[in-house]
Protein backbone atom coordinates (compact mmCIF):
# COMPACT_ATOMS: atom_id res chain seq x y z
CA UNK A 1 0.00 0.00 0.00
CA UNK A 2 2.78 1.86 1.29
CA UNK A 3 4.79 1.85 -2.45
CA UNK A 4 1.00 2.38 -4.28
CA UNK A 5 0.77 5.68 -2.50
CA UNK A 6 4.20 6.67 -3.48
CA UNK A 7 3.66 6.07 -7.12
CA UNK A 8 0.24 7.78 -7.45
CA UNK A 9 2.21 10.79 -6.08
CA UNK A 10 4.55 11.27 -9.48
CA UNK A 11 0.97 10.93 -11.24
CA UNK A 12 -0.34 14.34 -9.42
CA UNK A 13 2.95 16.00 -10.63
CA UNK A 14 2.43 14.77 -14.15
CA UNK A 15 -1.17 15.88 -14.02
CA UNK A 16 -0.21 19.30 -12.94
CA UNK A 17 3.29 19.54 -15.60
CA UNK A 18 0.29 18.20 -17.84
CA UNK A 19 -2.04 21.35 -17.10
CA UNK A 20 0.90 23.77 -18.00
CA UNK A 21 0.96 22.40 -21.46
CA UNK A 22 -2.75 21.54 -21.80
CA UNK A 23 -4.31 24.70 -20.52
CA UNK A 24 -3.22 28.17 -21.65
CA UNK A 25 -6.07 29.85 -19.86
CA UNK A 26 -5.22 30.78 -16.33
CA UNK A 27 -8.65 29.10 -15.21
CA UNK A 28 -8.33 25.76 -15.88
CA UNK A 29 -4.66 25.72 -15.67
CA UNK A 30 -4.84 26.42 -11.95
CA UNK A 31 -7.55 24.16 -11.09
CA UNK A 32 -5.60 21.31 -12.86
CA UNK A 33 -2.83 22.37 -11.02
CA UNK A 34 -4.94 22.30 -7.79
CA UNK A 35 -6.26 18.86 -9.03
CA UNK A 36 -2.59 17.39 -9.47
CA UNK A 37 -1.99 18.83 -5.81
CA UNK A 38 -4.58 16.75 -4.67
CA UNK A 39 -3.91 13.23 -6.07
CA UNK A 40 -0.65 13.95 -4.45
CA UNK A 41 -2.33 14.93 -1.74
CA UNK A 42 -4.08 11.37 -1.91
CA UNK A 43 -1.04 9.21 -2.79
CA UNK A 44 0.46 10.81 0.41
CA UNK A 45 -2.12 9.78 2.58
CA UNK A 46 -2.54 6.28 1.21
CA UNK A 47 1.62 5.93 2.12
CA UNK A 48 1.14 7.52 5.31
CA UNK A 49 -1.57 4.61 5.98
CA UNK A 50 0.25 2.01 4.59
CA UNK A 51 3.24 2.84 6.70
CA UNK A 52 0.40 3.05 9.88
CA UNK A 53 -0.09 -0.78 9.05
CA UNK A 54 2.83 -1.81 9.14
CA UNK A 55 3.62 -0.52 12.41
CA UNK A 56 1.16 -1.70 14.18
CA UNK A 57 2.01 -5.38 13.43
CA UNK A 58 5.84 -4.64 14.22
CA UNK A 59 6.09 -2.40 17.53
CA UNK A 60 9.59 -2.48 18.69
CA UNK B 1 27.36 42.91 -9.75
CA UNK B 2 28.97 45.39 -8.18
CA UNK B 3 31.69 45.25 -5.76
CA UNK B 4 29.68 46.76 -3.02
CA UNK B 5 27.33 43.77 -3.78
CA UNK B 6 29.45 41.25 -3.61
CA UNK B 7 31.74 42.04 -0.74
CA UNK B 8 28.03 42.12 1.75
CA UNK B 9 27.08 38.69 -0.40
CA UNK B 10 30.42 36.71 0.43
CA UNK B 11 29.97 38.56 4.41
CA UNK B 12 26.37 37.41 4.46
CA UNK B 13 27.44 33.78 2.83
CA UNK B 14 30.15 33.81 5.63
CA UNK B 15 27.73 33.93 8.43
CA UNK B 16 25.11 32.01 7.37
CA UNK B 17 26.81 28.22 8.72
CA UNK B 18 25.26 30.05 12.22
CA UNK B 19 21.88 28.75 11.08
CA UNK B 20 23.75 25.20 10.40
CA UNK B 21 25.19 25.55 13.92
CA UNK B 22 21.75 26.62 15.24
CA UNK B 23 20.32 23.83 13.54
CA UNK B 24 22.77 21.23 15.29
CA UNK B 25 22.83 22.24 18.44
CA UNK B 26 18.96 22.17 18.35
CA UNK B 27 19.20 18.09 16.54
CA UNK B 28 21.37 17.73 19.73
CA UNK B 29 19.01 18.95 22.35
CA UNK B 30 15.60 17.43 21.12
CA UNK B 31 17.80 13.88 21.06
CA UNK B 32 18.46 11.94 24.66
CA UNK B 33 21.52 12.24 26.81
CA UNK B 34 23.18 8.29 25.99
CA UNK B 35 23.10 9.42 21.86
CA UNK B 36 23.99 13.61 22.50
CA UNK B 37 27.86 12.75 20.90
CA UNK B 38 26.69 11.07 18.34
CA UNK B 39 24.26 13.61 17.74
CA UNK B 40 26.47 16.53 17.29
CA UNK B 41 29.49 14.37 15.58
CA UNK B 42 26.83 13.45 13.36
CA UNK B 43 26.04 16.84 12.15
CA UNK B 44 29.21 17.75 11.47
CA UNK B 45 30.60 14.60 9.52
CA UNK B 46 27.09 15.15 7.59
CA UNK B 47 28.25 18.63 6.69
CA UNK B 48 31.05 17.29 5.92
CA UNK B 49 30.59 14.81 3.73
CA UNK B 50 27.43 16.67 1.86
CA UNK B 51 30.25 19.44 0.96
CA UNK B 52 32.79 17.04 0.03
CA UNK B 53 30.38 15.03 -2.60
CA UNK B 54 28.77 18.57 -3.80
CA UNK B 55 31.68 19.60 -4.84
CA UNK B 56 32.57 16.29 -6.62
CA UNK B 57 29.84 16.07 -8.13
CA UNK B 58 26.64 17.86 -7.10
CA UNK B 59 27.93 21.35 -8.37
CA UNK B 60 28.14 19.92 -11.96
CA UNK B 61 24.71 18.77 -11.31
CA UNK B 62 23.46 21.93 -10.23
CA UNK B 63 24.90 24.62 -12.74
CA UNK B 64 24.81 27.61 -12.91
CA UNK B 65 21.98 30.22 -14.67
CA UNK B 66 23.06 30.53 -18.02
CA UNK B 67 25.39 27.34 -17.96
CA UNK B 68 25.14 24.48 -19.81
CA UNK B 69 22.58 21.31 -19.18
CA UNK B 70 20.25 19.42 -20.48
CA UNK B 71 16.91 20.18 -21.52
CA UNK B 72 13.78 18.15 -22.88
CA UNK B 73 12.01 20.05 -25.85
CA UNK B 74 8.23 19.13 -24.93
CA UNK B 75 5.10 20.93 -25.45
CA UNK B 76 6.51 23.93 -28.06
CA UNK B 77 9.27 24.34 -25.01
CA UNK B 78 12.26 23.72 -23.74
CA UNK B 79 12.10 21.93 -19.80
CA UNK B 80 16.11 22.49 -18.55
CA UNK B 81 15.91 19.45 -15.91
CA UNK B 82 19.92 19.21 -14.99
CA UNK B 83 22.87 20.84 -15.54
CA UNK B 84 26.08 20.04 -17.17
CA UNK B 85 29.18 22.02 -15.55
CA UNK B 86 32.70 21.30 -15.03
CA UNK B 87 33.36 17.99 -12.09
CA UNK B 88 35.17 18.59 -9.07
CA UNK B 89 34.49 22.13 -8.94
CA UNK B 90 36.64 23.19 -12.63
CA UNK B 91 37.51 26.69 -13.68
CA UNK B 92 35.50 27.92 -10.26
CA UNK B 93 38.12 30.19 -9.83
CA UNK B 94 37.54 31.84 -12.75
CA UNK B 95 33.95 31.93 -13.31
CA UNK B 96 31.83 35.00 -12.82
CA UNK B 97 31.16 36.84 -9.43
CA UNK B 98 27.62 35.76 -9.11
CA UNK B 99 28.11 31.86 -10.04
CA UNK B 100 31.20 31.62 -7.33
CA UNK B 101 28.55 33.68 -4.72
CA UNK B 102 25.73 30.61 -6.14
CA UNK B 103 28.02 27.94 -5.76
CA UNK B 104 29.19 28.83 -2.03
CA UNK B 105 25.15 29.42 -0.87
CA UNK B 106 24.54 25.66 -2.29
CA UNK B 107 27.73 24.64 -0.20
CA UNK B 108 25.76 25.68 3.53
CA UNK B 109 22.17 24.67 1.35
CA UNK B 110 23.09 21.45 0.67
CA UNK B 111 24.78 20.67 4.33
CA UNK B 112 21.33 22.26 5.97
CA UNK B 113 19.26 19.50 3.61
CA UNK B 114 21.25 16.81 4.68
CA UNK B 115 20.89 18.05 8.27
CA UNK B 116 17.46 17.53 8.72
CA UNK B 117 16.91 13.89 8.60
CA UNK B 118 19.69 13.40 10.31
CA UNK B 119 17.71 15.21 13.62
CA UNK B 120 14.51 13.08 12.86
CA UNK B 121 16.18 9.65 12.96
CA UNK B 122 17.87 10.70 16.25
CA UNK B 123 18.98 7.86 18.88
CA UNK B 124 18.25 4.75 16.66
CA UNK B 125 19.64 6.46 13.25
CA UNK B 126 22.90 5.29 12.91
CA UNK B 127 26.12 7.31 10.81
CA UNK B 128 27.08 5.25 8.27
CA UNK B 129 23.16 5.86 7.67
CA UNK B 130 23.32 9.41 7.86
CA UNK B 131 26.25 9.59 5.62
CA UNK B 132 24.79 7.84 3.48
CA UNK B 133 21.80 9.91 3.17
CA UNK B 134 23.92 13.16 3.13
CA UNK B 135 25.76 11.29 -0.21
CA UNK B 136 22.24 10.58 -1.81
CA UNK B 137 20.98 14.27 -1.11
CA UNK B 138 24.38 15.90 -2.18
CA UNK B 139 25.03 13.85 -5.33
CA UNK B 140 21.78 14.21 -6.59
CA UNK B 141 18.15 15.08 -5.07
CA UNK B 142 19.28 18.66 -4.54
CA UNK B 143 21.62 19.50 -7.17
CA UNK B 144 18.28 18.49 -9.32
CA UNK B 145 16.06 20.64 -7.30
CA UNK B 146 18.69 23.29 -7.17
CA UNK B 147 18.70 23.32 -10.83
CA UNK B 148 15.00 23.86 -10.95
CA UNK B 149 14.99 26.78 -8.85
CA UNK B 150 17.98 27.98 -8.91
CA UNK B 151 20.14 27.75 -12.38
CA UNK B 152 17.59 28.08 -14.62
CA UNK B 153 15.71 24.81 -14.80
CA UNK B 154 11.57 24.40 -15.75
CA UNK B 155 10.72 26.06 -12.45
CA UNK B 156 12.94 29.15 -13.06
CA UNK B 157 11.55 29.23 -16.36
CA UNK B 158 7.82 28.92 -15.50
CA UNK B 159 7.20 32.92 -16.55
CA UNK B 160 9.17 32.76 -20.02
CA UNK B 161 7.47 29.47 -20.86
CA UNK B 162 4.18 30.43 -19.77
CA UNK B 163 3.57 33.10 -17.63
CA UNK B 164 3.45 32.12 -14.26
CA UNK B 165 4.40 35.80 -12.19
CA UNK B 166 8.27 35.67 -12.35
CA UNK B 167 8.81 31.69 -12.13
CA UNK B 168 9.00 29.54 -8.89
CA UNK B 169 10.27 32.02 -5.86
CA UNK B 170 12.84 29.91 -3.48
CA UNK B 171 14.53 33.16 -2.69
CA UNK B 172 15.74 31.67 0.74
CA UNK B 173 15.80 27.97 0.30
CA UNK B 174 12.51 26.97 1.57
CA UNK B 175 11.62 24.25 -0.94
CA UNK B 176 15.27 23.29 -2.06
CA UNK B 177 16.41 23.23 1.47
CA UNK B 178 13.93 23.00 4.18
CA UNK B 179 10.96 21.19 2.40
CA UNK B 180 13.50 18.70 -0.12
CA UNK B 181 15.03 17.98 3.69
CA UNK B 182 12.19 17.69 5.50
CA UNK B 183 10.24 15.00 3.12
CA UNK B 184 14.11 13.51 3.42
CA UNK B 185 13.37 12.97 7.05
CA UNK B 186 10.09 11.50 6.75
CA UNK B 187 11.39 8.84 4.25
CA UNK B 188 13.99 8.31 6.79
CA UNK B 189 11.52 8.15 9.81
CA UNK B 190 9.44 5.69 7.60
CA UNK B 191 12.46 3.31 7.09
CA UNK B 192 13.91 3.38 9.96
CA UNK B 193 11.05 2.97 12.30
CA UNK B 194 10.35 4.43 15.72
CA UNK B 195 12.26 4.71 18.69
CA UNK B 196 12.41 0.89 21.05
CA UNK B 197 9.30 1.63 23.21
CA UNK B 198 7.92 4.99 21.70
CA UNK B 199 4.86 3.21 20.60
CA UNK B 200 3.91 0.33 23.14
CA UNK B 201 1.57 -2.06 22.11
CA UNK B 202 -0.92 -0.84 24.90
CA UNK B 203 -1.82 2.95 25.41
CA UNK B 204 -0.58 6.17 23.97
CA UNK B 205 3.00 6.65 22.57
CA UNK B 206 5.90 7.29 25.44
CA UNK B 207 6.93 10.93 25.73
CA UNK B 208 10.31 10.79 25.35
CA UNK B 209 11.73 14.65 26.05
CA UNK B 210 15.23 16.29 24.71
CA UNK B 211 17.33 16.18 27.25
CA UNK B 212 18.88 19.35 27.34
CA UNK B 213 16.07 22.27 26.85
CA UNK B 214 19.15 24.79 27.14
CA UNK B 215 21.24 23.92 23.84
CA UNK B 216 17.60 23.70 22.38
CA UNK B 217 16.50 27.66 22.69
CA UNK B 218 20.21 28.91 22.44
CA UNK B 219 20.03 27.05 18.77
CA UNK B 220 17.21 29.29 18.06
CA UNK B 221 19.39 31.99 18.73
CA UNK B 222 22.28 31.05 17.04
CA UNK B 223 19.94 30.10 14.07
CA UNK B 224 18.36 33.47 13.76
CA UNK B 225 21.74 35.09 13.05
CA UNK B 226 22.92 32.55 10.70
CA UNK B 227 18.96 32.98 8.74
CA UNK B 228 18.99 36.65 8.86
CA UNK B 229 22.03 36.22 6.26
CA UNK B 230 20.91 33.46 4.19
CA UNK B 231 17.56 35.06 3.42
CA UNK B 232 19.45 38.29 2.66
CA UNK B 233 22.16 36.59 0.52
CA UNK B 234 19.47 34.73 -1.21
CA UNK B 235 17.31 37.70 -1.86
CA UNK B 236 20.65 39.12 -3.63
CA UNK B 237 21.60 36.12 -5.53
CA UNK B 238 18.16 34.96 -6.81
CA UNK B 239 15.76 38.18 -6.89
CA UNK B 240 18.89 40.54 -7.72
CA UNK B 241 16.97 42.41 -4.63
CA UNK B 242 18.72 46.29 -4.42
CA UNK B 243 20.86 46.42 -1.03
CA UNK B 244 18.17 49.26 -0.17
CA UNK B 245 15.52 46.34 0.15
CA UNK B 246 17.46 43.94 2.59
CA UNK B 247 16.35 45.60 5.83
CA UNK B 248 12.82 44.64 4.78
CA UNK B 249 14.09 41.29 4.28
CA UNK B 250 15.89 41.40 7.85
CA UNK B 251 12.65 42.56 9.37
CA UNK B 252 10.27 40.03 8.06
CA UNK B 253 12.69 37.39 9.11
CA UNK B 254 12.73 38.25 12.58
CA UNK B 255 8.43 39.13 12.46
CA UNK B 256 8.48 35.67 11.35
CA UNK B 257 10.27 33.63 13.66
CA UNK B 258 8.73 35.93 16.77
CA UNK B 259 5.19 35.83 15.38
CA UNK B 260 5.13 31.84 15.33
CA UNK B 261 7.39 31.70 18.29
CA UNK B 262 4.28 34.04 20.01
CA UNK B 263 1.61 31.70 18.06
CA UNK B 264 3.36 28.22 19.65
CA UNK B 265 3.54 29.34 22.91
CA UNK B 266 -0.17 30.41 23.38
CA UNK B 267 -1.64 27.28 21.42
CA UNK B 268 0.44 24.91 24.03
CA UNK B 269 0.05 27.20 26.80
CA UNK B 270 -3.46 27.03 26.01
CA UNK B 271 -3.31 23.30 25.25
CA UNK B 272 -1.15 21.99 27.87
CA UNK B 273 -1.53 25.00 30.85
CA UNK B 274 1.92 25.77 30.65
CA UNK B 275 4.00 26.58 27.46
CA UNK B 276 6.12 23.94 25.86
CA UNK B 277 10.29 24.74 25.63
CA UNK B 278 10.55 22.54 23.17
CA UNK B 279 7.74 23.04 21.27
CA UNK B 280 8.23 26.77 21.44
CA UNK B 281 11.44 26.54 19.71
CA UNK B 282 10.20 24.10 16.72
CA UNK B 283 7.53 27.08 16.23
CA UNK B 284 10.60 29.77 16.01
CA UNK B 285 11.96 27.13 13.78
CA UNK B 286 8.97 27.42 11.65
CA UNK B 287 8.71 30.76 11.41
CA UNK B 288 12.15 30.87 9.88
CA UNK B 289 11.50 28.12 7.66
CA UNK B 290 8.39 29.87 6.52
CA UNK B 291 10.41 33.28 6.51
CA UNK B 292 13.02 31.45 3.94
CA UNK B 293 10.13 31.35 1.55
CA UNK B 294 8.64 34.94 1.52
CA UNK B 295 11.01 36.94 3.88
CA UNK B 296 12.05 38.68 0.34
CA UNK B 297 8.51 39.55 -1.52
CA UNK B 298 6.28 40.18 1.41
CA UNK B 299 5.63 43.26 3.78
CA UNK B 300 5.94 43.42 7.00
CA UNK B 301 2.60 42.52 8.34
CA UNK B 302 2.23 39.90 5.59
CA UNK B 303 5.49 38.36 7.44
CA UNK B 304 3.78 38.41 10.60
CA UNK B 305 0.64 36.43 9.51
CA UNK B 306 3.31 33.64 7.71
CA UNK B 307 4.76 33.69 11.03
CA UNK B 308 1.89 32.89 12.79
CA UNK B 309 0.24 30.88 10.51
CA UNK B 310 3.07 28.93 10.81
CA UNK B 311 3.56 28.89 14.44
CA UNK B 312 -0.48 27.35 15.18
CA UNK B 313 -0.10 24.72 12.79
CA UNK B 314 3.57 23.54 13.65
CA UNK B 315 2.41 22.22 17.49
CA UNK B 316 -0.44 20.69 16.63
CA UNK B 317 0.93 19.05 13.57
CA UNK B 318 3.62 17.43 15.85
CA UNK B 319 1.00 16.37 17.92
CA UNK B 320 -0.94 14.94 15.27
CA UNK B 321 2.17 12.85 13.73
CA UNK B 322 2.69 11.41 16.87
CA UNK B 323 -0.76 10.56 18.40
CA UNK B 324 -2.43 9.92 15.22
CA UNK B 325 0.26 9.10 12.38
CA UNK B 326 2.35 7.02 14.82
CA UNK B 327 5.47 9.17 13.14
CA UNK B 328 7.89 9.29 15.64
CA UNK B 329 10.20 12.91 14.44
CA UNK B 330 12.14 13.96 17.76
CA UNK B 331 13.42 16.89 16.58
CA UNK B 332 9.83 17.63 14.36
CA UNK B 333 11.29 17.95 11.31
CA UNK B 334 9.12 16.99 8.86
CA UNK B 335 6.79 19.79 10.49
CA UNK B 336 8.85 22.46 11.23
CA UNK B 337 10.89 21.89 7.35
CA UNK B 338 8.64 20.00 5.09
CA UNK B 339 4.84 21.55 6.85
CA UNK B 340 6.28 25.49 7.35
CA UNK B 341 8.72 24.79 4.11
CA UNK B 342 5.50 24.73 1.37
CA UNK B 343 3.73 26.80 3.50
CA UNK B 344 6.24 29.71 3.02
CA UNK B 345 6.35 29.17 -0.52
CA UNK B 346 2.17 29.33 -0.84
CA UNK B 347 2.71 32.74 1.01
CA UNK B 348 4.85 33.40 -1.55
CA UNK B 349 2.75 33.43 -4.12
CA UNK B 350 -0.42 34.16 -1.57
CA UNK B 351 1.05 38.02 -1.34
CA UNK B 352 2.15 38.22 -4.52
CA UNK B 353 0.47 41.13 -6.76
CA UNK B 354 1.95 39.20 -9.58
CA UNK B 355 -0.36 37.20 -11.94
CA UNK B 356 -0.08 34.06 -12.11
CA UNK B 357 2.50 33.74 -9.07
CA UNK B 358 0.56 31.19 -7.02
CA UNK B 359 0.20 29.06 -9.62
CA UNK B 360 3.97 29.06 -9.96
CA UNK B 361 4.51 28.15 -6.45
CA UNK B 362 1.54 25.41 -6.60
CA UNK B 363 3.60 24.30 -9.38
CA UNK B 364 6.76 24.12 -7.05
CA UNK B 365 5.27 22.39 -4.23
CA UNK B 366 3.76 20.00 -7.00
CA UNK B 367 7.01 18.97 -8.12
CA UNK B 368 8.72 18.55 -4.35
CA UNK B 369 5.74 16.30 -3.22
CA UNK B 370 5.41 13.69 -6.68
CA UNK B 371 9.01 13.84 -7.39
CA UNK B 372 11.29 14.42 -4.15
CA UNK B 373 8.86 12.02 -2.06
CA UNK B 374 9.17 9.22 -4.15
CA UNK B 375 12.65 9.40 -5.22
CA UNK B 376 14.40 9.80 -1.81
CA UNK B 377 12.47 7.41 -0.40
CA UNK B 378 12.66 4.62 -2.89
CA UNK B 379 16.64 5.87 -2.89
CA UNK B 380 17.03 5.28 0.92
CA UNK B 381 15.06 2.23 1.14
CA UNK B 382 17.60 0.57 -1.54
CA UNK B 383 20.26 1.89 0.67
CA UNK B 384 19.05 0.51 4.06
CA UNK B 385 19.25 -2.61 2.26
CA UNK B 386 23.20 -2.13 1.95
CA UNK B 387 23.37 -0.21 4.97
CA UNK B 388 21.30 -0.46 8.14
CA UNK B 389 19.96 2.59 8.96
CA UNK B 390 18.59 1.47 12.33
CA UNK B 391 20.71 0.54 15.15
CA UNK B 392 20.52 -2.86 16.59
CA UNK B 393 18.40 -3.03 19.45
CA UNK B 394 21.35 -3.68 21.86
CA UNK B 395 23.09 -0.57 20.40
CA UNK B 396 20.17 1.46 20.85
CA UNK B 397 19.30 0.65 24.84
CA UNK B 398 22.93 1.00 24.98
CA UNK B 399 22.98 4.66 23.73
CA UNK B 400 24.64 5.44 20.22
CA UNK B 401 27.02 7.27 22.08
CA UNK B 402 28.78 4.08 23.63
CA UNK B 403 27.88 2.03 20.90
CA UNK B 404 29.11 4.26 17.97
CA UNK B 405 31.83 6.04 19.47
CA UNK B 406 32.66 4.25 22.69
CA UNK B 407 32.32 6.84 24.93
CA UNK B 408 29.19 9.23 26.43
CA UNK B 409 28.90 12.89 26.06
CA UNK B 410 28.53 13.26 29.95
CA UNK B 411 30.38 10.16 31.31
CA UNK B 412 29.76 11.81 34.83
CA UNK B 413 25.99 11.98 34.26
CA UNK B 414 23.87 8.82 36.31
CA UNK B 415 22.29 6.73 33.54
CA UNK B 416 18.66 7.43 33.00
CA UNK B 417 15.86 4.76 32.91
CA UNK B 418 15.12 3.41 29.64
CA UNK B 419 11.61 3.64 28.39
CA UNK B 420 12.20 0.76 26.47
CA UNK B 421 11.89 -1.45 29.21
CA UNK B 422 7.72 0.01 30.46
Amino acid sequence: MKYAGLLVMPAGFFLTVAALVLFPAPGPRAAFVVCGLAVEAMGLAVAVRGHMHRRGEERP
Amino acid sequence: MTEASFALTLALLLLAPLAIAGMALINTGLGRSRSAAQALLGNLAIAAIAAIVFAFVGASLSGVAGGPGFALYTGGKLWGWIGNGPFLLGGFGAAADHAQLATIFEFWSVAMAALIPWGSGADRFRLAGGCAVAVVLAAFVFPLFSFWTWSGGWLAELAANFGLGTGFLDPGGAAAVHVLGGLSALAVVWIAGPRRGKFPKEGLSTAMPGHNAVYVLFGCFVALVGWLAWNAAGAILWLQAPLASLPVTAVNTILAACAALTATFAVTRFRFGKPDASLCANGWLAGLVASSGCAAVVTPGKAIFAGLVAGIVTPLMVELLELALSIDDPSGAITVHAAAGLWGIFAAGLFSATSGQLVAQLVGAAALLGVVLPVVYLLFALINRFIAFRVDPDGERLGMDLHELGGGAYPEFVIHRDESYR
